[in-house]
């Protein structure tokens, strides 16, 4: 009785509840990510190696635009155009000869592009990370810590991207030739929905939504060329966790891992906290290897 | 026919293994080591052939088998006191063997995509526990060691000079050739090539799927670890940045340009990149992969079978 009080005593509960709101914060960034790269693998059938390389030229893109203009704002939304453009290009060249090939060419073509593009980074904008000013300052008082309000932005924005890009999914014409294309590529076709065009769309969409959250995250940490391995990483685990091409399932799964992940670095390093994420992927995998936050197939 | 085609085909290895062979006696000391270290990572791509060229699986996980057998061999040569080059070969042989077969028994279960992905993950598992660990690894700084005598166990020791130590490594690689193509050749490696041409009538037909991938990746992780060993013993270092995914990638990409599923095409494949690096350094400096990138991206669309791909049933006679 007294070891168990000692041990309840002994939970750090702020801490535990300061970690809480910074891992649903990384959370939501994860899983705006993740989502872009759920839906190009879904519809497509590629796998997005250059996809945290499409994060870390969006938050570039915003270091530039905000140095010129000075508005945050304005930066986010040119980075995801500018980005959106480029990943559109890049499917164009280099994907779209590679469709009804084997689906494993189209790692190898990612992973090269993803070499172009960290290299062309850190040629072009050299290997000391830059900063994004936070765009709000201030912030509340949360037990010891004076939170950012500029997190708590962060966690709403990309909440609003995702649920606008599902209404988008639902309602929106090109929304639902996605959706057609996912079920039936070549019935799809047969009705005249412009199929190489949707996977250019998907994948601009998905690089846009890349470049959002790297310009979003840009201020938490220093922008730098190597910080799409990371990302891209961490979301091929939450891709696999919660079910490939499952959109749903990656929102959750991510919001999972980023608190798991938080949780830990209370006690360990956060380099260590990763092996969580490591950990939470190997179990999946031994258990419900068609992921955890999908209904049991059939 | 058959016949002369074959005697042809061992005609030919044996005049390229003797220029390999020469080469180190004519050949100025940085391309000697040059190709030493072509032969090394030639290795490391050729172990990984075996998965992506004959199963069908690709991984990218290669750097941690690599990565173990070196710091396998790190341990056995700091350890033991005088260093000695078999017990440094046994160790590597021994991490790397471990390695694979964790990451073999969980990677197995899925397929395709799922399989590059999980593969990759692992080698990262490594990489931060190898990273973090300072204590034994040595962390970000890696471990230096002094390189082990060339002997013959109780019979005859010398130290290695960089003929004899390139001899060395021509001689298990040549080795490691010999045996992965006798392995590709034989009933198992057949059935490995039926895996990767399909799958379920593989298993319908009754063979035990799942038992054969997981060796073939535990084969293919002991050749990995062989070449980590080599490296290190060539460069008296292991450092984490052979765990890490780049290496991974490039072993792959070794593959894709020499051609996959011909065994000496990721050698060949291994040399070119490595020839493609260092021209491209003189201009580029360490930005190297940005136009090496663009001709490996160019290849996999406009070349798909690499440069020996046009020999693949000839070399796998």
């Amino acid at each position: 009785m007294a070891a168990a009080l000692e041990i309840l005593a002994a939970i750090p509960y702020d801490q535990i509840l300061i970690q809480t709101v910074n891992g649903i914060v990384t959370g939501m960034i994860l899983a705006l990510v993740a989502s872009g790269l759920t839906l190009i693998f879904g519809i497509m059938d590629v796998v997005n190696f250059a996809h945290g390389e499409l994060f870390m030229l969006g938050a570039y893109v915003g270091v530039v635009v905000l140095a010129a203009t000075g508005s945050f704002w304005l930066a986010l939304a040119v980075a995801t155009l500018v980005v959106a453009l480029l990943g559109a290009a890049l499917q164009i060249v280099t994907l779209r000869p590679l469709l009804g090939r084997d689906p494993l060419t189209t790692i190898l073509a990612t992973f090269g592009i993803s070499l172009v593009l960290q290299n062309y980074a850190l040629w072009q904008f050299g290997p000391v990370a830059r900063k994004i000013e936070e765009p709000i300052t201030g912030g509340f008082p949360l037990f010891y810590l004076e939170y950012p309000w500029y997190r708590l932005v962060i966690a709403g924005l990309s909440a609003v991207i995702i649920g606008a890009f599902w209404l988008f999914l639902k309602y929106g014409t090109w929304g639902i030739w996605i959706r057609a294309t996912t079920q039936d590529r070549v019935m799809a076709q047969a009705m005249g929905i412009p199929v190489p065009w949707v996977h250019t769309a998907v994948f601009a969409i998905g690089a846009g939504m890349a470049a959002a959250s790297g310009v979003l995250f840009g201020p938490l940490v220093g922008v730098n060329h190597a910080m799409g391995l990371d990302w891209v990483l961490k979301a091929f685990i939450v891709v696999v966790v919660g079910g490939m091409g499952n959109l749903g399932g990656s929102i959750a799964a991510a919001i999972f891992i980023s608190l798991l992940e938080s949780y830990a670095s209370i006690w360990v390093s956060p380099a260590q906290a990763v092996i969580v994420s490591f950990v939470v992927l190997i179990l999946t995998l031994l258990i419900r290897p068609t992921g955890l936050f999908v209904p049991t197939p059939k | 026919m058959k016949k002369r085609s074959r005697k042809a085909y061992w005609i030919g290895f044996g005049i390229v293994v003797a220029l390999l062979a020469v080469a180190p006696l004519v050949l100025p000391e940085f391309w000697r080591r040059f190709l030493t270290e072509i032969l090394i990572w030639g290795l490391l791509a050729m172990s990984s052939d075996l998965l992506i060229g004959y199963t069908g699986m690709i991984s990218f996980g290669h750097s941690a088998f690599f990565g173990l057998g070196m710091y396998g061999a790190a341990a056995a040569l700091l350890t033991v006191s005088p260093p000695n080059l078999w017990l440094a070969v046994g160790c590597g042989l021994v991490g790397a063997a471990g390695v694979a077969l964790f990451v073999a028994y969980f990677s197995t279960r899925l397929r395709d995509i799922y399989f590059a992905i999980t593969t990759l993950i692992f080698s990262q598992i490594f990489y931060v526990v190898i990273f973090t660990w300072t204590d034994v690894t040595g962390g970000e700084n890696g471990l230096t060691f002094r390189r082990p005598a060339l002997s013959i166990p109780w019979i005859y020791s010398t130290p290695f000079t960089n003929e004899t130590l390139h001899w060395f490594v021509l001689a298990v690689v040549t080795a490691s050739y010999l045996i992965l193509r006798r392995i590709t050749q034989s009933p198992f490696g057949m059935v490995l090539q039926s895996i990767r041409e399909n799958e379920g009538r593989t298993r319908a037909i009754g063979y035990p799927v799942e038992r054969y991938k997981v060796v073939a990746v535990m084969l293919s992780g002991v050749f990995a670890g062989l070449a980590g060993v080599l490296y290190a013993i060539q460069n008296r270092f292991a450092a984490p940045d052979f765990v890490y995914f780049l290496v991974s990638g490039e072993t792959v990409i070794f593959n894709v340009m020499g051609g996959i599923g011909t065994l000496v095409g990721p050698i060949v494949g291994a040399g070119f990149f490595l020839l493609l690096r260092e021209a491209f350094s003189r201009f580029f400096t360490e930005y190297y992969l940005i136009p090496v990138g663009i001709i490996f991206i160019a290849m996999v669309i406009f070349m798909p079978r690499g440069l020996l791909g046009f020999g693949r049933s000839w070399l796998n006679r």
